[in-house]
């Protein structure tokens, strides 16, 4: 029997030498480190996004920027995590997200545990500068157990992903494009309706806001519960 | 079908016309169908009947005769003669003329130098043939490269002999074809996929459009010989469905060559296998990005997702992939037939050989145009073009459709290619050209191709799906005189955002029409942004205060 060896690498984040695994990304291996790279869209268990892009970094030798979520790691790489310019760039794009859609924080049931709310908090976003948008949008409150409340979504599709590839339910997607999308249940019907909805909630723990929540929870009420993220997969690592 | 046969039926195509004294083609592609040209073709046929001289004159249904706003185009004996904006009722009029005085009121001239700068590789017989026969095709020399590659060369010569040509793709970015080719012959799967890219979103860009509908059996050739030169077994055309002429006219030709063992198990009966199918697309612009692409291929959503990896290692169904443009395949033919040395001569020092470009706007002569590499912008707006009408001044030419730049007066010395254009704030793009004349505003045409990219925004990333939303705000507020100094400075700081941070092409080059027009134009965004503040001090304080609120809410977090 032949042994499999996976190649080792080092490179260079902020400065500090680490160690990694061939295929490794680079902000897997940054949070091993405990270097803190900003993600919304990504989550440990979901196939990989690269929407937010709030985990862009610099690479010395290259002008572009690269989400750390989706590149690989290479050898003597040299990583950038928080530059200025950074900085800069994730507190324009979190300004974006709260400029697009209705995030009153004061009266949202995720007050104190919202993701995009900690996340501006981190990165010193106090004040919005880009004009808000205002649009008009429905809250789907068919469901006896759970609300989608389109005002306070980010379109990062955690929902849709861990729908279709955890649950197996599919029963989340996005229609429109652009400024237009939006999560949807089945064929864009109200999720009280859905025939494929199994009830199991992923949807509504790994959201980052409060846009999908459970009822019945007031103002800073929901808090969510991920922890059977890691758990599956690594139940389903075991398996293979 | 086996290389002789091929032979023969070039040869059965070269009798089938030779008897003709006269053959007049009209122009059948979408441009002149649209002002009726089919009724054009009808006429002349219903014409020659009745004159009995059905065994003198042939007509034709050709490609595009390049003058297409002039439509419907006739051409007498391969361009001798030139007619313009031909109606049914003149067919009598034109047959007349055959061999004889040509009809002069609806003459072109053909040494015109909108026809005689030209340099034709890629569309070297369009406009010479019937591309819906066959044999007409093979007549003009269709799929002789093929048995060329198929008898002669081994995958690396073809491969080596591409990199030879400096061919680069014409789908925008110019990506080194002969690099692309053999990192999909080393990529190592046995399953491999040749993709042909005919999506053409840019507003304005019908070049591949034009490729599909007058040469569909060059498309094809093109596809083979890269699948036989990087080892794929299976091609796909991806078309938009508003071309429906020239998804007729591939199927068409897909149906014709496989029927001829030209696509199929055993190509020129040998050993080499290559099929080839039409998969339609929405018209979705960003479904012209490679990866989104794929996924709308796959029957997925048109989403771009991030690289690597590259389809030249994991496209289509994560087998390699390689994906090229229209008229990159349609160059590759000539190049292995004329060989790489020939086409390298063609053009400057690293871009080589032809482009096709649609011109267009506010310029004398529209059309169609193949120029070498290197021709200054001058030449093609001035004496191709034949400068601006109405005796209007020039402004500024867009190249690169919504991901391109408007070029002004000063820069139109540069010579066309990918670098010089990269240089002055543009790009080549896929190959649109539209002239501005002293009329427009070039705020309204930023905010015009801004408009474009949001509504064309996929929504995947942040950046471009709310940055593109805020700038076409601000550039529509600019435009209609609301505009204020600290929009100018969020109309900057957002370009600096949506380029650097969005995910793939059409956010990284959203901002470049209004970089560009703010780099050559300035003075036009600050003449109406001061206008606009004049006018509301005019108005009293109340209303300033309520438009510097649009940018300077607070928000309680
Ligand atoms: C938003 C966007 C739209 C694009 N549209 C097209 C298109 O319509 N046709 C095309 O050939 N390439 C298009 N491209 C470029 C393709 O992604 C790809 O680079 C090209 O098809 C590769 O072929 P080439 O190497 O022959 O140029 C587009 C890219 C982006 C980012
Ligand atoms: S840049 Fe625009 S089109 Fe491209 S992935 Fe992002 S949202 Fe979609």
């Amino acid at each position: 029997m032949s042994v499999m060896t996976v190649q080792s690498l080092t490179l260079k984040i902020d400065g500090k030498d680490v160690s990694c695994q061939a295929g490794q990304t680079i902000l897997e291996v940054a949070r091993e480190h405990d270097i803190e790279i900003p993600t919304l869209c990504w989550l440990d268990g979901l196939t990989l996004w690269g929407g937010c892009r709030l985990c862009v970094v610099e690479v010395a030798g290259s002008p572009k920027l690269f989400a750390a979520c989706g590149t690989a790691c290479a050898e003597g790489m040299e990583v950038t995590t928080n530059s200025e310019r950074l900085q800069k760039y994730r507190k324009t794009i979190v300004e974006m997200l709260f400029s697009e859609r209705n995030h009153v924080c004061a009266v949202c049931v995720s007050n104190g545990h919202c993701e995009l709310q900690s996340m501006a908090q981190k990165l010193g976003v106090n004040h919005v500068h880009l004009p808000y948008r205002y649009p008009k949008l429905t809250v789907d409150s068919s469901n006896d157990r759970f609300r989608l409340d389109h005002n306070r979504c980010i379109l990062c599709t955690r929902c849709v992903r861990v729908c279709g590839e955890i649950e197996g339910a599919h029963t989340k997607d996005v229609k429109g494009r652009g400024i237009n999308s939006q999560i949807i249940n089945d064929l864009d019907q109200p999720w009280g309706e859905s025939e494929t909805c199994t009830g199991c909630a992923k949807c509504v723990h790994v959201c980052p806001t409060g846009a999908l929540t459970e009822r019945g929870t007031a103002v800073a009420e929901m808090n969510k519960k991920r922890q059977f993220l890691p758990y599956l997969t690594l139940m389903r690592e075991n398996d293979k | 079908m086996t290389p002789e046969e091929l032979q023969t039926l070039a040869a059965r195509g070269q009798e089938k016309f030779a008897h003709y004294k006269h053959v007049l083609n009209v122009c059948m592609e979408s441009g002149c169908v649209s002002s009726r040209s089919d009724t054009v073709a009808d006429a002349l046929d219903k014409e020659i009947a009745k004159r009995g001289a059905k065994e003198q004159i042939c007509i034709k249904r050709v490609g595009c005769l390049c003058s297409c706003a002039q439509g419907p185009m006739v051409s007498q004996d391969d361009g001798k003669v030139l007619y313009k904006e031909v109606k049914a009722e003149d067919a009598g009029a034109i047959l007349d003329a055959v061999g004889s005085k040509p009809v002069s009121r609806l003459q072109m001239p053909a040494d015109h130098p909108f026809f005689t700068k030209q340099l034709r590789v890629v569309r070297e017989h369009a406009g010479k043939f019937d591309p819906e026969d066959l044999e007409d095709s093979i007549r003009v020399g269709a799929y002789h490269g093929l048995m060329k590659v198929l008898t002669q060369m081994t995958p690396a010569e073809v491969i080596a002999e591409i990199t030879t040509s400096g061919l680069r793709g014409r789908g925008g970015a110019g990506f080194p074809t002969g690099l692309k080719w053999s990192t999909v012959a080393k990529a190592g799967n046995p399953t491999k996929y040749i993709v042909c890219n005919g999506d053409e979103g840019d507003p304005g860009a019908f070049m591949d459009r034009s490729v599909m509908e007058g040469d569909p059996h060059r498309v094809l050739e093109g596809m083979a010989i890269a699948a036989y030169a990087v080892g794929a077994q299976k091609g796909v055309i991806y078309v938009r469905a508003e071309y429906p002429l020239a998804v007729k006219r591939l199927t068409r030709a897909i149906n014709q060559a496989t029927r001829q063992e030209l696509l199929g198990a055993n190509i020129l009966g040998t050993k080499f296998g290559f099929t080839v199918e039409i998969r339609l697309g929405a018209g979705a612009f960003v479904c012209g990005e490679e990866t989104a692409l794929l996924a709308s291929i796959e029957g997925r959503r048109g989403l771009p997702r991030p690289r690597p990896p590259f389809p030249a290692n994991s496209g289509l169904y994560n087998c390699p992939t390689l994906i090229n443009n229209v008229e990159t395949f349609a160059n590759i033919a000539p190049i292995i037939n004329k060989g790489g040395a020939w086409f390298s001569k063609i053009g400057t020092a690293k871009s080589k050989g032809t482009k096709l470009f649609a011109l267009t706007g506010k310029i004398v002569n529209t059309g169609l145009i193949e120029v070498p590499m290197g021709i200054s912008l001058r030449e093609i707006i001035f004496d191709m073009g034949g400068g601006i009408p109405d005796g209007r001044k020039f402004k500024a030419v867009q190249t690169g459709g919504p991901s391109g730049g408007c070029i002004p007066e000063k820069h139109l010395d540069i010579p066309v290619d990918y670098e010089s254009l990269a240089s002055v704030g543009s790009i080549m793009g896929s190959g649109g050209m539209i002239v501005m004349d002293d009329t427009s505003n070039m705020v309204d045409v930023a905010r015009f191709f801004m408009d474009f990219c949001a509504s064309e925004s996929c929504g995947k990333c942040v950046p471009c799906r709310v940055g593109t939303y805020h700038m076409h705000e601000i550039l529509r507020r600019i435009n209609d005189g609301e505009g204020t100094s600290a929009d100018l400075m969020l109309l900057r700081e957002l370009c600096d955002t949506v380029k650097t941070t969005s995910l793939c092409g059409l956010g990284q080059t959203a901002p470049n029409p209004v970089l560009s027009t703010l780099r050559y134009f300035e003075q036009e965004y600050l003449d109406l942004i001061s206008r606009a503040e004049a006018t509301r001090a005019a108005a009293g304080d109340g209303h300033s205060k309520k438009a510097a609120g649009t940018t300077g809410l607070e928000v309680t977090l």
